[in-house]
Formats: structure tokens, C-alpha cells, sequence
């Protein structure tokens, strides 16, 4: 149904005053990795509106000069790591949390919730140094732990509305009819679950691919995901060409996007930055 | 407080309606894409009417009511308020009260804000707002009530504050779409009485959007039945209840023994109507029908076992008491399942022929596929 | 929960149990341990950390903070970058969403703005240094349309940051609000449109107010993401002067200076301030209506 009111001379004037606003974003964004994307096939571009020649050999450089083979590996390892083990964290302990009333239970959500409200280099910087003092700093075992710290909260806040919403009379009637814990877990919960539990895992999967901070404070020469070894170079830019990191840049997007197109044939846009609205709303 | 702060002149000498003697629906229709959810819709309502819209869901009876709001843009006819056009007003300058289905209380304001939002609107003085509201709240039978919010308030009472937020501005016409749907049926048959009692003391116009029938034959003073985004039929309740003027219309009316049959001749004002078995019955023709396929439409209350050799044989299936009577489930030779009443017991699977008084027997012609 | 007594009546089982602790309510344990210990516990230890100088009394990290204008003056570099562009967002965010919500074809629209975020600050940064750049598209059609008679300088300085802020913290704001605005019930608009109200009415006397509760969370939310700016604020901008913002000074305090009791003490006054702005924030949010936005239902 349309807005309420007639449409007037000064409503038109503001839907394309919003419009415009909308359609310069847009068109900044495409073109600021539209410029990542030709670069990275170019070359040479200098002062001109199109590089002189288009090539692939960036790629191959890129690959071999950022040792990028390992650094997916890497990233792989990280990324599948934190999903499978937030999930076994934080699956039972929104289940949990949705299903029963406790003592203390909104100190649990509180203390939930703080891993997502304090900036995480404020926390990044002490836990980087406990954990280089249980001699986990630096490899691959701690920048996994280190991303756990938001995306295990963040599977909690997401999951409890999931399950909230799922009738427990379903749990119930399993049981009435004779089932098990174990049964009711296999046969009913787990097929219940599955859908918000895949949708929750991939938004950690794209968050982990992309977080940057606490990988960076954590990580050492042999445990960089891609975001940290994109910065490195980024950082030290003049000491390889620009297409080169251009190129890594553009292998970067192609793994989060991946991953993000995945995700949104599970979850709407919105629920990708809406963490625990529901929760958060009472 | 001016509503809007400017220099315009009080909101309420502004609205379009304020008092009328006929609101006309011109030729109203409204596309959804290629869905003509209304075709073409003429009714003339009066002052001071109660009209229910009544009709199956997806009959057009809440987008007509829309349109008629200004909630929705009609794709063509006009509507009329006397002589002054007001489909092409928007919707907060047409000065209607609407009461919604789920009520669409304002879940931040108290039940007083709630009830005084639309004199507050229109620049109403503070002191005359108190003043209305506690009337209204009164009106309503909500009295001590005012400081809470709606979410504090059970679903009757939250319809009332919804009456009374749009009685409140003594509209000239409230729109109500199907308002009692969310309530128990006990609290349902209480609130009817209210609209009914409200209506008559506010000597207000209004227009009841409902899929109930029993609702629209207890409130209306007329209604209008729609089906597919047109009407079937306008008319009194009792001319509703007693002559349906089309075989659906009829079948929505309560008529839910249909039997058919050929119409074989006619008796003086009355059609004979042959259903098989030898069996015949005599009733009233409508839609026009003198002869052909046809259908007979017999309410349950009416359609009774008889004796001799007229009524429709049957097999009775079930039995049940139902207090007064006993009310039953019988199943013809063709495998045609009818529902009616007795005032004795009658013994499961025995062999009965059903009848009902000529004037209560509706024919109509076989509907065309 | 091991108050109660042992005497007779119920188990202990029971007893528990009718306190909400069961077998299903143990779940949470694993989770509440690793937050624990992952969080909490780093978070109590840089605190202590931050205490224990490497000179100097218990204090003298925080003495050494304040009166270091290198230091102390972060603190306002970084507000003066992060509250700006929150406060912009929104309200660029909150009209927008208004007419997105009458879209039809919302979702183009949203995943599109998804990408900038799923993107992260590293590759925004690593695209504005070329496209913002006297070379990029964007300072060539500035200076095509005559817009610009010279190369804008936006990368490597204040601007550099705010922007790389707007195009990361934009969607992401826009996204919650959207999520905000659309779940009031639109039959509330409609009835106050019935009820005379026009459309600044309706919107000053029933979305607003049903709105600004959400807004603040998304304020606060935004905010943490725009307050704890690092790569971007190195990348794209002035690292040393006009984009220094607190985590610059808590990141080289530990990785280059390895002061890490300094580092602790920078990061502790940066949760600090955060929480400031935070519980100023949800402390005026609590003054407002906070109950369900759909209409009340019976």
C-alpha cells in the first residue's frame, strides 16, 4: 500500500532529493571497486581515464609475491574453525537461553552483549597479550580465539529470537509421543534449527573473513588472514606495484563475496547488520 | 496548540466533511496491477445509515472501504459527498473516523493522547480536548482508564479506545473494517450492542466492512453484499435473509442446503422443482427462473422431516440434541448431504423425507460453470 | 544457586530446578566460560595491566596519558571523527529509509549497501586511495564537469577518514534503521492520516517517537563502529596528525613501543569514553517509550 496522502509538488522534490543522495552513493561504490578491479588487469594507468593495456599477469605476481596460497589456506583455517566452534558454543547456549527462565540469566545476556559494545581493539590489545603469555600469540590457535570473542555472542543474540519463535509444544508433543532427549535433539530440534543455524554460521563466516582488527593485534608471520595481509600491502604500498595489490584486493572480494551471495539466498540484508534487534528492543 | 504551527486556519474548518446528506460511489474501481479488485462500484448511502459491506475475504469489501478513507488512490469512478468530489482529497483532509481491525492503537500515547489525537489535529484548545476526550472515554464505558497505555488494556477494551478515538471528532461518517474479528465470541456479541448503541446516539453515518453475517444482519440498516469486486445485491436485512437475489448471495446468507434439480412448471406464484426419486418440491422462484436446471436453497432451520409423499427422501445419518430440538445429517439417495431440524428424536439410518414451508423453498437457476 | 538449604520437601533436583536450572540450562555454560575466559578475563587483566607501569606509581600510565597532548588530544581526534559521521548517517540513513520502505524492490537496494560492509575498511581504503586520488574517476569528473578546478586532496587526511567512515558505516546504519522503520505497523500511519494528522504530524507524533528508541541503538551501534576506526584512520589518512585517533596511540604503544601496560591503560580510556557516549545515549533512550511498535494487539 502506498504512503498515506496525495502525492505533492513538494514530495516528488523530496523523493528525488533522496534518490539523488541514494543514486551518488551508488555510483561512488561502483566506481571505487570498479577503479580496484581495473586496475588489477592493467598494465600501466597513469593519467589517463582507461589504463593503456589490459593483462592477467598481476595475478600470477600477486599470487607468488604475497604467498597467497598459503594465506587462504590460512584464512580457511581460521574462518572454518571459528564457524564450527561458535556454533557448538553458541547454538546450545541461545537454546538454552530461549527455552528457560533463570537466575541470572540477564546477567548472561549482558555479559553476552558487551563483546559487541566494547571496540574491540579496547579488548584486542589485553587479549593479544594473554595470549602471547599462553604462548597461543601469534598462531593460528590464537587468532582463532581471538575471533571467537564476538562471533560467539553474536550466534547467541541471533539464534535466541530463531528459537523464541519456534513453538516448544513441538518439543513437547515429541516427547508425549515417547521420544528421547537424544531422539528429540536428532529427529525434531536439529531439522527445526537448521535453517537459522546455517543463516547464523555464514554471517559469522563473512564477518570473520573480513574482521580485521582482532586478527591484526593477534596474528603473527605465518597466521595472517587475507584482510591482514591486504593491510600489510596496502600499508607498504611503493614496495610492489599497485596492480599487484590490486590484484590480491580483488582476490579478496571474490572470497567475501562468495560467501556473501551464499548467505543472502538464507538471510535478508538487513539481518546482516541487525544482530539481536528483538533483544535489544525490550 | 495549532497542529502544525503555521499560519493556516484551524484543521477542522479545512476537512471536506462536515455535515451531508448523500455520500455517492460513482462507477468506483481500483486495479492492483492486472487484479480489478473493485469493478465499478454505485451505491448511494444517506445520512445517518448503517451499511455493512458484507462478502467472503477477497471480495474487495476492505479495499472499498480504503478508497472510500483515501487509504487508497481509486483507479477510476469518483466518489461523491453531495456535490463536492472527494476521492482526489487526501486522506487527512476528508475528516472521517476510521476504526481499524487491529485496532492500530498508537502503542506510545495513553489511552486519553490516543483518544484526543485527532482534535489536537485540528487545533482543538486544550481545555475543550480534556473535556471531549473525558466524554468519549465515557461514551465508551471506559472511565478510569485514560492514564494507561493500549498494551495495558485487554482486546475489548482496546476496541473501545479505537471507537472512541474515532467518534471523538463527531465525524460525519466512520468507517469501521471488520473491528469485532480480533475478539472472543462472547466479548463479539457485547461490543455489537455498543457500535449498534453508539451509532444510534451519535446519529453518526457508518460504514461496516464484516464477513459475518449474523454480524451484518444484527447491526445494519442496510447491506451491501459484494463478491469479485462487485455487487451482488443491496437490501434490508430481512429482505437479505428472506430473498436472496442470487444463488450465491443465498449460499451466504445461511442457505446450505442446496439441491438440485429440474424446474418443471409453474404453479400460480410458485415453481415446482423435480430432485430426483420422483420427489418434488415446491418453492419460490428467483433470479428469474421459469423453467431448466435449477437448484433449491433451504435454510437448515427450515427443512424438516415430513410426512406423505412430497419432500426430498433421505437416509439419516447423524443425530444430535441440540437443547430445544434435535438437529440432523441426512444423505439422499444421490449421495447429497442435508442438514436439518426436528422436533422429535429421529433413529440413525432411518428413512425420512424432508420438506420445508413453499415460501422458504429458494429456487434458483443451475449456475453456469 | 546453592543457597538453598538442605532440609526436607523437594530435591535438590527439583528445587533447582524450580529456580530454571536444568539440563538444558547448563548449555549455556560452555559459552559463558569461553566469554569468560576470552573476554572478561583479558579484560580484567589489562585493566590490572594498566595499573602496573613500567615506571612510576600505579597512576602514572593515566598521568602519563593526560598530560601527553600527543596522547590526551587522540581523545578528541578521534570524537571529532567518529560523532560527525554517526550524526550524519543517521540522518542521511533516516529519511532514505522512509522511502525505501514503499520500495518494491527493497532487496537490490539493501544488497548493494550490504557490500561496503561485508567489504570492510581495508578494501574501502584500498580503493579510495586510487579513486579519490589527483588520478581517480572521481577527481577526473570533478574536474570533466568543471565542478573542481583542481585535484580534490581528500585521501591522506581528515576527509580521507570521514569518508571511508560514510561508505563502511552508511550501509550499515541505513540497514538497522531500515530494519527499525519498517517494523512499525503501517496501519498507525494510516490511522493517524484519518485522523487528520498531515504527514510532518504523522511523522513528528507517531514515527518519531516510535522510532527513537531504535535510533539510539543504532546510534550507539554505529558509534562503535566508527569510534574504534584503525585501518582506515592509518590508510587513508594523516596517521600522525589529524586522523591519530586513540587506537592509533593504544596500537603503537604496544606493537611498537611494547609498553603494554600503557597500551592497556590507552585502551581502558577508550573503552571509557566509548561507554560515556554509550550510556549517555541508552540513558536518554531510557526516558522514551520502549514497548512494541506494532500496534497493540489483543
Amino acid at each position: 500500500m502506498r504512503a498515506v496522502g496525495g502525492e505533492k509538488l513538494s514530495s516528488r522534490l523530496w523523493a528525488f532529493a533522496v534518490w539523488t543522495v541514494v543514486g551518488f552513493f551508488i555510483l561512488n561504490l561502483i566506481g571505487l571497486i570498479g577503479s580496484v578491479l581495473t586496475s588489477s588487469f592493467a598494465t600501466r594507468w597513469l593519467a589517463t581515464w582507461f589504463p593503456a593495456g589490459w593483462t592477467t599477469k598481476w595475478y600470477f605476481s600477486a599470487w607468488d609475491e604475497f604467498q597467497l596460497g598459503d594465506v587462504l589456506w590460512v584464512t580457511f583455517e581460521v574462518v572454518g574453525a571459528v564457524v564450527l566452534i561458535s556454533g557448538l558454543l553458541g547454538v546450545p547456549a541461545a537454546y538454552a537461553l530461549a527455552r528457560r527462565e533463570f537466575v541470572g540469566k540477564k546477567f548472561v545476556v549482558l555479559l553476552l552483549l558487551l563483546p559487541l559494545l566494547v571496540p574491540s581493539v579496547t579488548y584486542g590489545i589485553p587479549l593479544a597479550t594473554v595470549l602471547y603469555q599462553f604462548g597461543v600469540g601469534g598462531n593460528l590457535v590464537g587468532v582463532i580465539l581471538a575471533n571467537l570473542v564476538p562471533t560467539v555472542p553474536f550466534v547467541v543474540l541471533v539464534m535466541i529470537p530463531f528459537i523464541e519463535q519456534i513453538d516448544p509444544r513441538i518439543e513437547a508433543a515429541a516427547r508425549v509421543f515417547g521420544a528421547g532427549t537424544f531422539s528429540i535433539f536428532v529427529h525434531v530440534l536439529v531439522p527445526i534449527l537448521m535453517p537459522g543455524v546455517l543463516a547464523a554460521l555464514l554471517l559469522v563466516l563473512v564477518r570473520t573473513i573480513a574482521m580485521f582488527e582482532l586478527t591484526f593485534l593477534v596474528a603473527g608471520p605465518g597466521s595472517q588472514t587475507l584482510v591482514v595481509a591486504l593491510y600489510y600491502a596496502v600499508f607498504a604500498a611503493g614496495v610492489r606495484a599497485v596492480q599487484s595489490i590490486d590484484a590480491m584486493a580483488v582476490i579478496y572480494m571474490l572470497t567475501t563475496l562468495v560467501w556473501l551471495i551464499i548467505a543472502l539466498k538464507f538471510v535478508n540484508p538487513t539481518q546482516i547488520v541487525a544482530r539481536a534487534k528483538n533483544n535489544q528492543n525490550h | 496548540m495549532p497542529a502544525l504551527g503555521g499560519p493556516l486556519p484551524k484543521r477542522e474548518t479545512m476537512t471536506v466533511a462536515t455535515r451531508f446528506e448523500t455520500l455517492r460511489l460513482e462507477g468506483v474501481k481500483r486495479d492492483f496491477g492486472t487484479f480489478n479488485a473493485l469493478r465499478g462500484l454505485d451505491l448511494t448511502i444517506k445520512r445517518g445509515e448503517f451499511i455493512a459491506l458484507l462478502g467472503p475475504s477477497g471480495c474487495g469489501k476492505t479495499t472499498a472501504l480504503n478508497c472510500i478513507a483515501g487509504l487508497l488512490d481509486v483507479t477510476g469512478g469518483r466518489i461523491m459527498l453531495d456535490d463536492r468530489r472527494v476521492d482526489t482529497i487526501r486522506t487527512e483532509d476528508r475528516g472521517f473516523g476510521m476504526v481499524f481491525q487491529n485496532y492500530a492503537l498508537f502503542p506510545h500515547m495513553t489511552v486519553k493522547r490516543n483518544v484526543g489525537f485527532g482534535l489536537k489535529m485540528r487545533g482543538v484548545p486544550k481545555a475543550e480536548i480534556d473535556r471531549r476526550v473525558e466524554a468519549a472515554i465515557a461514551t465508551v464505558r471506559l472511565q478510569g482508564q485514560g492514564d494507561k497505555l493500549p498494551g495495558q488494556l485487554s482486546g475489548g477494551q482496546q476496541q473501545r479506545v479505537a471507537i472512541a478515538r474515532a467518534i471523538v471528532i463527531e465525524p460525519p461518517l466512520v468507517l469501521m473494517d471488520e473491528p469485532l474479528s480480533n475478539l472472543d465470541a462472547k466479548l463479539r456479541l457485547e461490543m455489537r450492542g455498543e457500535i449498534r448503541r453508539i451509532h444510534q446516539s451519535l446519529g453518526s453515518t457508518t460504514i461496516y466492512v464484516t464477513h459475518d453475517q449474523e454480524e451484518a444482519l444484527s447491526l445494519a440498516d442496510r447491506i451491501v453484499v459484494l463478491r469479485d469486486g462487485a455487487i451482488r445485491q443491496v437490501g434490508k436485512p430481512d429482505e437479505l435473509y428472506s430473498s436472496p437475489a442470487h444463488l450465491d448471495v443465498a449460499d451466504f446468507m445461511g442457505y446450505r442446503n442446496a439441491v438440485p434439480g429440474r424446474v418443471t412448471g409453474v404453479e400460480g406464484d410458485r415453481v415446482r422443482i423435480e430432485v430426483g426419486d420422483g420427489a418434488s418440491l415446491l418453492g419460490r422462484p428467483m433470479d428469474g427462473i421459469s423453467s431448466g436446471p435449477a437448484v433449491a436453497m433451504i435454510r437448515p432451520d427450515d427443512l424438516e422431516p415430513v410426512a406423505g409423499e412430497m419432500g426430498v427422501p433421505a437416509t439419516v445419518d447423524t443425530i444430535e440434541y441440540r437443547g430445544r430440538e434435535y438437529h440432523g445429517l441426512a444423505r439422499t439417495a444421490g449421495g447429497k448431504e442435508l442438514i436439518f431440524r426436528s422436533s422429535t428424536p429421529v433413529a440413525r439410518g432411518a428413512e425420512v423425507r424432508l420438506g420445508a414451508d413453499q415460501d422458504r423453498v429458494l429456487v434458483y437457476p443451475e449456475p453456469r460453470p | 544457586m546453592s543457597e538453598t538449604p538442605l532440609d526436607t520437601g523437594p530435591n535438590l533436583r527439583q528445587r533447582l530446578r524450580a529456580r530454571g536450572f536444568d539440563g538444558v540450562t547448563m548449555l549455556v555454560l560452555p559459552c559463558v566460560f569461553a566469554v569468560i575466559a576470552l573476554f572478561v578475563y583479558p579484560f580484567l587483566y589489562g585493566l590490572w595491566l594498566s595499573f602496573q607501569p613500567k615506571t612510576g606509581g600505579h597512576l602514572a600510565n593515566y598521568v602519563k596519558f593526560f598530560s601527553d597532548p600527543f596522547l590526551y588530544r587522540t581523545i578528541q581526534t578521534t570524537l571529532i571523527l567518529s560523532l560527525p559521521v554517526t550524526i550524519l548517517n543517521l540522518l542521511l540513513a533516516v529519511p532514505i529509509a522512509f522511502r525505501v520502505r514503499l520500495m518494491k524492490h527493497q532487496r537490490i537496494l539493501t544488497t548493494i549497501l550490504v557490500l561496503p560492509i561485508t567489504l570492510g575498511t581495508v578494501l574501502v581504503a584500498e580503493g579510495m586511495l586510487f579513486y579519490f586520488g589527483p588520478q581517480g574517476w572521481f577527481s577526473r569528473t570533478m574536474l570533466a564537469l568543471g565542478i573542481l578546478s583542481q585535484p580534490p586532496s581528500i585521501v591522506h587526511g581528515y576527509w580521507g577518514v570521514f569518508l571511508s567512515l560514510l561508505i563502511t558505516g552508511f550501509p550499515f546504519t541505513f540497514l538497522l534503521t531500515l530494519s527499525y522503520v519498517t517494523g512499525i505497523e503501517p496501519a498507525l500511519e494510516q490511522a493517524a492520516a484519518t485522523l487528520g494528522a498531515s504527514p510532518t504530524a504523522r511523522f513528528r507524533e507517531i514515527f518519531l517517537p516510535l522510532l527513537l528508541p531504535g535510533l539510539a541503538i543504532t546510534f550507539c551501534l554505529s558509534f562503535v563502529q566508527a569510534y574504534s576506526v584503525l585501518p582506515s584512520a592509518i590508510l587513508v589518512g594523516d596517521p600522525a596528525n589529524t586522523t591519530r585517533v586513540i587506537s592509533i596511540a593504544a596500537y603503537q604503544a604496544a606493537t611498537e613501543e611494547y609498553d603494554y601496560p600503557l597500551a592497556s591503560a590507552i585502551a581502558m580510556i577508550m573503552g571509557a569514553v566509548q561507554l560515556v557516549v554509550v550510556v549517555l545515549v541508552l540513558g536518554a533512550r531510557s526516558l522514551l517509550y520502549r514497548g512494541p511498535v506494532a500496534a497493540a494487539k489483543g
